[in-house]
């Protein structure tokens, strides 16, 4: 019980800090919550195939009670296309800062340069 | 097994291996770098055209990945409802890549065919998986494709959409990652097909959890589709991103609609018990909203491209009028306006890149400009796709909203559809002709004489445009079958028990 209770509020506490960090107004910020709401996500999807203590996920002869092995497959793609994912919008982030000179996410405080010319060439 | 049986990989398998092949090519040999992209698109539109004839005959054929038997292994599932979109997306990408091939906005960095057939590879693999989670890997796939288009060409505007273009997703993403962890721990499957099966078994104490999964799914679909209230992050990223990847991104809204017409009749469908239709009462009238939203913001653009942009989002609106019905002749009737908005919304960028560019100074604003080349010849362009945007006979947009206007006749609140439809047609109607009036007849004086700069330029980049009116002028003529062909495809997305035996083999009631 305490192991599960342990986990699923580790999970919320996640969420909640990385819904905070993604409604703020500046790439890092909003890059941070988007990066612990993936841990949470992960955490979740591995819960999802329910919590066991010391069982193997594959098949051995010794043993007769197994993990859900699916999850963790589930995971590791989640954990890969995530950490892409978080490299490329650092990289955006941060080109973006150095091109517009605002880092913020919606950036009408800062004048962005007219575009409109570069789009009709 | 024969040839035939492995139809359903090559629409995946082409583009996989058709990326690198132009990753490679284009460094040294540009030519054959296209050369590759077009044969890719155009091997990918044979396989379209056969899978459509394939699936005509109502059996959903089912590819067994690997030899892994379903619900174990991944499967590829292509009935009529897959073939019609995967032709759908060969053809947009064949329109869109000609575009870009003749503008040469391909040469404006150094990955625009890699990149576009790899988003052709997420779209064709969505539009054909019957796994869940094999669903949630082709939407990042094209995801990351069109983040990567978004952003071609750069420049400040194109990155600050991008920004919020990618953090969306992400959350999205997020989101589609929560509910499949939610219906893996309550169904102990991924697999389409056999989630529909379990989810009727499920313990009335998890009825909850249930419904919160199918409602996440939907909202994540809903962000793809652009539906209101999540539309705010689809004007600026389409308004920015090179016109003819606006181009092929116009199905991309339509990849939200397609699944929620996959996913909501298999998985949370009649069988499903206490959690029937879950998502059902939020759709029609976020429906009717996003309708209203759409043609409004047609109405009150300041640019062409945001025009388009608004009228992709109202003709999801119209769209999901009709599929919030669920029954056969209102997803018939979706599935035909589907094809039709498509090729419409990608018309009306390429139309308006046409303008933009020779507009020097102007672009595609709606304000007077000095005459610019060409101008009868695009204003009658304009005009075609505005009439097919907003259905107007001649072309296909009014039969598809005759046709949907007829089927969801008898629906309870049918007159608020009416209403909406109507309405918003007429909004739209004036909105056009305002937007079309000022750019192609009002006139300003050319300020300093560069008015003419623009008067040399070659009318190859009016073809693109003009292959996609020509495409809505043949739906319109071929509406005969193709609303039969849509009719049956929705008929079998509805008969959950068949794709259900397909999928698993005969002993599934």
């Amino acid at each position: 019980m305490t192991y599960e209770f342990l986990v699923a509020s580790s999970i919320g506490v996640l969420v909640a800090a990385g819904i905070y960090l993604s409604l703020r107004a500046r790439t890092f910020q909003v890059v941070l919550g988007l990066t612990l709401l993936s841990y949470a996500v992960n955490l979740f999807l591995f819960a999802s195939g329910r919590l066991v203590l010391n069982r193997p996920p594959i098949w051995d002869k010794a043993v007769s009670e197994y993990t859900d092995p699916l999850p963790q497959a589930l995971v590791l793609t989640a954990i890969v296309i995530t950490f892409g994912m978080t490299a490329f919008v650092v990289i955006l982030a941060l080109r973006s800062f150095l091109e517009t000179g605002s880092d913020h996410v919606d950036g009408d405080s800062v004048p962005c340069d007219d575009s409109d010319t570069e789009k009709g060439e | 097994m024969s040839w035939l049986d492995h139809l359903p990989l090559l629409p995946v398998a082409i583009p996989a291996l058709a990326a690198p092949a132009t990753l490679l090519l284009l460094r040294r040999h540009p030519a054959w770098g296209i050369g590759v992209a077009f044969a890719s698109c155009f091997a990918m539109l044979g396989t379209a055209l056969a899978l459509l004839g394939y699936a005509g005959d109502g059996i959903v054929h089912v590819y067994d990945v690997g030899e892994w038997p379903a619900p174990f292994g991944i499967v590829l599932v292509a009935d009529r409802l897959s073939a019609i979109m995967l032709t759908l997306a060969s053809v947009l990408a064949l329109v869109a890549l000609l575009h870009a091939v003749v503008t040469r906005v391909d040469r404006k960095g150094w990955h625009f065919h890699p990149l576009f057939q790899f988003q052709l590879m997420g779209l064709n693999g969505a539009f054909l998986t019957g796994d869940l989670f094999n669903l949630f890997v082709f939407f990042e796939v094209l995801l990351i494709a069109s983040y990567g288009l978004l952003l071609h060409g750069q420049g400040p505007a194109r990155l600050k959409a991008g920004v919020q273009y990618v953090v969306v997703n992400l959350v999205g993403s997020s989101l589609f990652l929560i509910a499949l962890g939610l219906l893996y721990a309550l169904t102990g499957t991924l697999n389409m097909a056999d989630m529909g099966m379990r989810v009727a078994e499920i313990a009335p104490a998890d009825q909850g959890l249930l419904r919160i999964a199918a409602l996440l799914l939907a909202c994540v679909f809903a962000i793809k589709a652009a539906i209101v209230p999540l539309h705010l992050w689809l004007p600026r990223t389409y308004d920015v991103a090179t016109p003819a990847v606006a181009g092929l991104f116009a199905i991309m809204t339509k990849v939200g609609v397609y699944s929620l017409i996959r996913v909501v009749p298999q998985v949370f469908g009649d069988g499903a018990g206490a959690a029937a239709w879950t998502p059902d009462p939020f759709l029609w009238p976020a429906a009717l909203v996003t309708a209203a939203v759409g043609f409004a913001g047609v109405f009150t653009a300041r640019t062409l491209s945001e025009q388009a942009s608004y009228a992709i989002i109202g003709s999801t609106g119209t769209l999901l009028i009709a599929v919030a019905g669920w029954e056969q002749a209102t997803l018939g009737a979706a599935l035909y306006y589907l094809v039709h908005s498509t090729i419409a919304g990608a018309a009306l960028f390429l139309v308006a890149d046409a303008v933009a560019r020779r507009r020097a100074g102007a672009t595609d604003n709606c304000s007077p400009a000095p005459a610019f080349a060409q101008r009868g010849i695009i204003a009658l362009m304009f005009m075609a796709a505005a009439i097919a945007t907003t259905g107007l006979p001649p072309l296909s947009g009014f039969i598809g909203k005759l046709l949907i206007l007829q089927s969801v006749t008898g629906q309870p609140d049918w007159g608020w559809s009416w209403g909406v439809i109507l309405v918003t047609t007429l909004i739209g109607v004036i909105g056009f002709a305002r937007a079309g009036s000022v750019v192609f007849w009002k006139e300003s004086e050319s300020d300093d004489g560069v008015s003419s700069g623009a008067a040399a330029a070659p009318r190859s980049d009016l073809v693109a445009p003009a292959i996609a009116l020509v495409l809505l002028a043949a739906l319109a003529a071929g509406a005969g079958p193709a609303t039969t062909y849509a009719d049956e495809a929705a008929a079998q997305v509805l008969d959950r028990a068949a794709a259900a035996r397909a999928v698993l083999g005969e002993d599934v009631q």
